[in-house]
């Protein structure tokens, strides 16, 4: 232990440690707008300096090791004077658009102009000229209102090593950009939305849907549905205030029912079905020397990675559709077929935790007859933003129930929300295909929690089955770069593109930290300890489905409907 | 005093004011952009030292309070780049403003209170006028001025109408009798 002095406190610091850790666990709050928990300091925003008893000038606690005896003032009249500094700087480049901006009142740069007590505009000069990028499906880009603290650009490269944009151009005329100063539509990004999470300002943020998807309700003639995925039902809670983790499926069912959909259906019971083909797919794999490892493919974002970084690895994915699209796919057939209701009628909405998914849903080969699956995707974010816009007061409505003939989820379904959760609905369903049996524990306990790579053994019968499950696309790389150099003990593979899964999502609540993730995370848990029907063979309504409408698994329909397939992509950059 | 340890001879036909504004040009375009202070400060400290050297002609809107507001935190933000910036560039980027402005504070003044370079480098603050003794009234200044800011009748004193001059110095190349002062 170190001991340091802190604003004439003494506080005990870790060695080698940064000195802003120390301030932290301490409990005293220095703002930062560059630092990134988990990766290297960056130095960039000097939000965090400090006055350090015999050194010049002002420190940045990021990027200051502690050492003994070390005498800090963390708000003392020349540290504050230099944060208001930096932040009226910052304005005096800044448009004025708060009233109009998606992070009013959830923008750091907002709130720390606020803390700060900026009443005036000290500085002002000429502003850059910014154009704002439209192209892509998922991602708005305002660079007008990007203050170059890099965290974009570090997630994009550091955590997801897609590396889509960068800084270009220097000094004042500094930007954040696509390779060639091409839109993001033909970059290499696939549309995780992990940038938006981390921007501290309106400069990124979700192409919304929410305009389409009103109109589509307030035209007569149009069958309005809506399926939401799992990881939202867990997260949508925060935007209201809730406590993170706070399970609000049957309100906001009940929410969506208000808001005009005329059905609401859950994507769980989809994740069932695609357990049912994606577990049976693997166990065909295996049986009769198909391509392994199989890997997973419900992540929008993961596939496009796959198809532009590695198409030599395209056939270990799944065919398997996601949860979305393959629900997607039975509305506009099953769904449509038993309504009797054209399914050029039907107008198909899907509330996603994802800004991928809202790319995916308009991935041409995932509709038919040029009709798509999915008309629209809104995140959870905007899914709220449409209920406090309808003033729909959640505390006065009576939970409600998805419709059939897609009512019943399974909470193996339900897993689908967080890292490893795909992998362990398989591993009971593949269980059971494979030997006829449940498996003894349901819960598998190694391929659970927030870690980026979680490998294990399992032996089902004298079969023994390597399972590698990994979250975040820097350490999916890492996952598949041992493959690639000849790893052969791993049959089935799960990736989420983005680090915890979905509940992690580029379309979530903005703001929340490590805990908040975790929380949804054990939310999803919760629900399935607490759950009687936890495995997707056993889910009565997928057996009905099965046995009405789509045959068998791999069947002819189940072909055409639920598998799909993937090529080689030139991107950008 | 500019920072890297350099040292810069001068007489008094350097202007100070002129001379930062010079070094803040050169280090804002030398600033790699990654560290706010320096490359946002060292710009608006740059159009501070502008509004400082300019004639009031050249204000619009609200120039006159940018300027006026320009003067009161320029020090201010001299001292956060000073402190916060992220290397070298930008820790010395405000010295010799900051040096300037202690060691030739009524230079400043000179130019802040009554718009006037001392060393009569900051082209826009040069006062041009025209002795009414030594003007022979021959018309050719105000036929040449761009800005038709010069009156007077022919075979009489001419004038120079401040608000219209915008410095060019023709007048005072084209007048024979050398009648146009500068100061
Ligand atoms: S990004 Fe933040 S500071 Fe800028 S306009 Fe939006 S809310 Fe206001
Ligand atoms: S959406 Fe993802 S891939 Fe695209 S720029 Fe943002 S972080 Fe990079
Ligand atoms: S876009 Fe957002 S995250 Fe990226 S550099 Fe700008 S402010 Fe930072
Ligand atoms: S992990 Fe989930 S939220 Fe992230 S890209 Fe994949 S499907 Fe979307
Ligand atoms: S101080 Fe250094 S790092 Fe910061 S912008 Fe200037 S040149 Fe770049
Ligand atoms: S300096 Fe130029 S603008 Fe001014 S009076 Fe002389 S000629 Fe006209």
């Amino acid at each position: 232990m170190v001991t340091i002095e802190v604003n004439n406190r003494t506080v005990e610091a870790k060695p080698g440690e940064m000195l802003l850790s120390t301030l932290r666990r301490a409990g005293i709050k220095v703002p930062t707008m560059c630092n990134i928990d988990g990766l290297p300091p960056s130095g960039a925003c000097r939000m965090c300096v400090v006055e350090v008893e015999g050194r010049p000038g002002l420190q940045p606690s990021c990027a200051l090791p502690v050492t003994e005896g070390m005498k800090v003032q963390t708000h003392s009249p020349r540290a504050v004077r230099a944060r208001k500094t930096i932040v009226e700087l910052l304005l005096a480049n800044h448009p004025d658009d708060c009233l109009y901006c998606v992070r009013n009142n959830q923008c750091e740069l907002q709130n720390l102009a606020g803390e700060l007590g900026v009443r005036e505009r000290r500085y002002t000069g000429q502003r850059e000229e910014y154009h704002l990028d439209l192209s892509s499906p998922s991602i708005v880009r305002d660079p007008a209102k990007c203050i170059l603290c890099g965290k974009c650009v570090r997630v994009c490269a550091e955590i997801q090593n897609v590396a889509s944009i960068d800084f270009v151009g220097r000094g004042s005329h500094s930007r954040v950009g696509t390779a060639f100063e091409q839109g993001l539509n033909v970059s290499s990004c696939i549309n995780c939305g992990q940038c938006v999470m981390i921007c501290p300002t309106g400069a990124l943020r979700e192409k919304s849907a929410l305009k389409e998807v009103f109109e589509a309700i307030l035209d007569p003639e149009r069958v309005v549905v809506v399926q939401h995925a799992p990881a939202v039902s867990v997260s949508l809670a925060e935007e209201f205030g809730l406590r993170p983790g706070t399970d609000i499926n049957g309100v906001m069912v009940a929410a969506l029912r208000r808001l005009g959909f005329d059905r609401v259906f859950d994507t769980s019971f989809s994740a069932d079905l695609t357990i049912m083909e994606e577990a049976s797919e693997l166990v065909d794999r295996i049986k009769n020397g198909g391509k392994l490892p199989m890997m997973t493919s419900c992540s929008p974002g993961w596939i496009k990675f796959v198809e532009q970084f590695y198409p030599d690895m395209i056939e270990n994915l799944s065919t398997c559709k996601s949860p979305q699209q393959m629900l997607g796919a039975l509305i506009k057939s099953l769904f449509a077929e038993r309504e009797g209701i054209d399914p050029s009628r039907i107008f198909s909405v899907s509330i996603m935790p994802c800004t991928a998914k809202k790319f995916e849903a308009g991935r041409p080969e995932m509709g038919r007859h040029g009709i798509a699956d999915v008309d629209a995707v809104l995140t959870t974010r905007e899914l709220a933003r449409m209920i406090r816009l309808e003033g729909i007061d959640l505390q006065s409505l009576t939970p409600s129930e998805a419709d059939n003939p897609f009512g019943q989820r399974s909470t193996a379904g339900k897993l689908f929300g967080a890292t490893g959760g795909v992998m362990e609905a398989a591993v009971r369903t593949a269980h059971y295909l494979l030997t006829g049996r449940e498996l003894a524990e349901l819960k598998v306990q190694p391929i659970r929690g927030m870690k980026g790579v979680k490998k294990a053994k399992l032996k089902i019968d004298g079969l023994e089955i390597g399972i590698a499950v990994a979250s975040g696309l820097g350490n999916a790389a890492e996952l598949l770069e041992e493959v690639r150099a000849g790893r052969q003990d791993l049959h089935f593979i799960e990736i989420m593109t983005c680090s915890g899964g979905c509940v992690a999502g580029g379309g979530q609540p903005i703001g929340a930290d490590a805990a908040a993730v975790r929380a949804r995370m054990q939310a999803l848990y919760n629900i399935d300890r607490s759950g009687t029907l936890r495995t997707s063979h056993s889910n009565p309504d997928i057996k009905r489905v099965y046995e009405e409408y789509l045959g068998e698994p791999l069947g002819e329909k189940s072909h055409h409907l639920l598998h799909t397939h993937y090529a080689k992509r030139e991107v950008v950059g | 005093m500019m920072g890297s340890g350099g040292l810069v001879v001068m007489d008094e036909d350097t202007c100070m004011v002129d001379l930062a504004k010079f070094f803040m040009d050169f280090i804002q375009r030398e600033s790699c952009g990654k560290c706010i202070p320096c490359r946002e400060g060292t710009r608006r400290m740059l159009e501070i030292l502008e509004r400082i050297t300019q004639a009031r002609r050249s204000e619009t809107g609200t120039g006159a309070l940018e300027r006026f507001k320009g003067v009161m935190y320029l020090t201010r933000l001299a001292e956060v780049i000073k402190d916060t910036s992220l290397c070298g560039l930008g820790q010395t980027a405000p010295n010799p403003v900051l040096s300037t402005l202690r060691w030739f504070r009524n230079e400043y003044e000179e130019h802040i209170f009554h718009r006037r370079c001392p060393a009569g480098a900051c082209r826009e603050l040069l006062h041009f006028r025209i002795d009414p003794d030594l003007c022979k009234g021959c018309t050719l200044c105000a036929k040449k001025c761009p800005t038709q800011a010069i009156m007077g009748a022919p075979k009489s004193p001419h004038y120079i109408i401040t608000d219209k001059c915008i410095g060019c110095g023709t007048c005072l190349e084209v007048c024979r009798p050398k009648a146009v002062i500068v100061d």
